[in-house]
């Protein structure tokens, strides 16, 4: 799908070896990844909006999903040795129409602060998705037109898509009925 | 910029919550007589429990907003549930139309991640199942977009057509809908006998009854009258919401995956891009009309080519072995029981695959942690997507005109809410 080399060093999290930063491949200052021919970005979250709209320059025109993921529990993944794993990841998906090419951003976000900048100035159907993220992990995406719940009610508790929002004990949401 | 410019200053999307929305239900507003009205969740022509709250001036619309949610059912959160060989039966109840393309998208993540070869024949079903499987889904859009204006004839036609197909896939899946058919490793099921007789006989009668649908519709100026020039839309603001699928193509923009980014074997059939002109309702009316052949061209040629072969990988890792074998051989007993119960491993690593449904581009985005079920699964339906498009279509045209346009997008709320 792209040129880029693979070729990229990789750790699991839970190592931290010293390896110097030049070890890692960049586009655009943020490190490159390939995961099953796919090449994936993972920009900082100060450089994340910046980086959507280089790639949109070049001719990333259409962001074709965005959704998030809960990395809870999970040792396995693998990161460029610059970017440390935080629970939470946005996951973007580029797509050159007129290249017939895609891009893959992942973008890591804290527990603790989960809020990013919105990319709906950028690119307006990331409206829906950004609202469905915020639903199912969170994720706050500031500068957001319309940060309503999307596919849950409005006076949902939680976030159902998150790991530690458990299966077994869904309690039964209903809305108030007034007085009738 | 300019595009994004007038996205934003057209002021079509309707940013309200639910609960003022339900305040301000059909109340006049004395000053620029303004009301606010809620089309749905139950009403005939939403395509199940859409709702879409709607800013009028007398007759004309202002300011729309697609209010979905009412048919979530957590399937993505359902989907970490289950093992990879039962992601399947999940994943094929979001988009009840086009239940195998569903299937196909999560299938190719699972087979990218565990990097297994699949069959020359089973690609090929796949194709053929698929492409049965878009004239079936369009076939449904003729017989709903006409019942929705009124063409109620053509509602009975275009259930009675797909229903000929449907009673294929009964016959080599055992299901109308819902197949579970496709899944990680090849399809479940070979072609049965006389499989090739079943299409031929779809194939010779189809020809003719899309040419009665054309003479029904198509060329009728009451049909037209109802469906040109309603719901605009131009390639750049199809773009710039993320629509695919015939709404993108309606705009004249050749976009489709098959073509633009082939999987399966589709670098290996002939087949036309179909795309229209002015972005409206008659495009996107005209263009499944036409996929419908084209589909068709696609069909005819998967007979012709299909190769011999197994239909499902001999990868054991994945495959349950076959079922003479479980008589004999108690490893192979073990081995299939294993493989129903526990599942099988997927390494780690996370993909994203996608396939051109009737509706657009349906993409499979799939973390796994090592283990026999997904950490992550996110279908990106189309439907979701496309119906953005909704407000800026029906921005300044009619109330009646919403239905067309509502219509026209062709959602399916099973995918849209998953």
């Amino acid at each position: 799908m792209s040129d880029l080399s693979p070729a990229v060093e990789e750790e699991t999290e839970s190592e931290q070896p010293e390896i110097p930063e030049a070890s890692v491949e960049m586009l655009h200052g943020s490190a490159v990844t390939s995961a099953a021919g796919q090449t994936v970005l993972h920009p900082t979250k100060d450089g994340y909006h910046d980086l959507v709209q280089t790639l949109k320059d070049e001719g990333y025109g259409v962001c074709i999903d965005l959704c998030g993921a809960d990395y809870l529990g999970n040792e396995t993944r693998s990161l460029p040795i610059t970017i440390s794993g935080e629970r939470f990841e946005l996951v973007v998906n580029l797509l050159d129409v007129h290249g017939s090419r895609r891009i893959r951003i992942r973008l890591q976000v804290s527990e603790a602060d989960p809020v990013v900048a919105t990319i709906t100035d950028i690119h307006p159907g990331a409206e829906a998705m950004e609202r469905e993220a915020n639903d199912m992990f969170g994720l706050e995406f500031e500068g957001h037109p319309d940060p309503s719940p999307i596919l849950l009610p409005d006076d949902w508790q939680g976030h159902p898509l998150r790991k530690d929002f458990s299966l077994g004990r869904i309690p039964v949401q209903f809305k108030a009925v007034d007085g009738r | 910029m300019t595009t994004l410019d007038h996205l934003r200053n057209r002021d079509a999307v309707l940013r309200m919550s639910e609960s003022e929305a339900e305040e301000r239900a059909s109340v006049v507003d004395p000053d620029d007589e303004r009301m606010i009205i809620n089309m749905g969740p139950q009403h005939p022509s939403t395509h199940g429990v859409l709702r879409v709250t709607m800013e009028l001036q007398g007759e004309t619309v202002l300011r729309s907003k697609p209010v979905i949610g009412y048919l979530h059912t957590g399937m993505e959160k359902t989907a970490e549930d289950l093992t990879y060989l039962q992601g399947p039966t999940n994943v094929t109840r979001m988009d009840y139309a086009a239940p195998l393309f569903t299937e196909l998208t999560f299938s190719l993540a699972v087979e990218a991640l565990l990097e297994v070869e699949i069959p020359e024949r089973a690609t090929w079903i796949r194709m053929l199942m698929c492409e049965l499987n878009r004239m079936s889904s369009h076939l449904l859009f003729l017989a709903t977009n006409a019942m929705d204006l009124g063409a109620v004839g053509m509602m009975i036609y275009g259930w009675r057509e797909r229903e000929e197909v449907l009673r294929f896939f009964e016959k080599v899946t055992g299901l109308r809908m819902n197949h579970n058919y496709i899944r990680p490793g090849g399809v479940a099921a070979d072609l049965p006998d006389g499989w090739r007789e079943d299409i031929q006989k779809i194939l010779e009668v189809l020809p003719e009854r899309l040419e009665q649908f054309d003479v029904l519709m198509t060329g009728q100026p009451i049909w037209r009258e109802r469906t040109q020039g309603i719901g605009v839309i131009t390639t750049e603001e199809a773009l710039a919401l993320g629509a695919t699928g015939p709404i993108l193509r309606s705009t004249g923009f050749a976009w489709d995956l098959r073509r633009a980014m082939p999987y399966l074997a589709y670098d290996q059939v002939d087949f036309d891009i179909v795309v229209g002109t002015y972005g409206d309702t008659f495009d996107r009316y005209a263009i499944r009309l036409n996929e419908i052949r084209e589909s068709m061209r696609i069909v005819e040629q998967c007979i012709e080519m299909m190769p011999d072969g197994p239909y499902r990988t001999e990868d054991r890792k994945v495959t349950p072995p076959p079922r003479a074998r479980i008589d004999e051989s108690m490893e192979a007993l073990i081995h299939h029981f294993k493989i129903f119960t526990e599942g099988f491993k997927v390494p780690s690593g996370e993909v994203y695959t996608s396939v051109e449904s009737p509706r657009g581009e349906l993409g499979c985005y799939l973390i796994s942690d090592g283990g026999p079920k997904p950490q992550r699964m996110h279908i990106r339906a189309p439907s979701f997507v496309n119906l953005q498009t909704l407000p800026h279509m029906m921005h300044g045209g009619l109330l009646a005109d919403a239905i067309a346009v509502i219509s026209s997008i062709d959602p399916i709320m099973g995918e849209v809410d998953r």
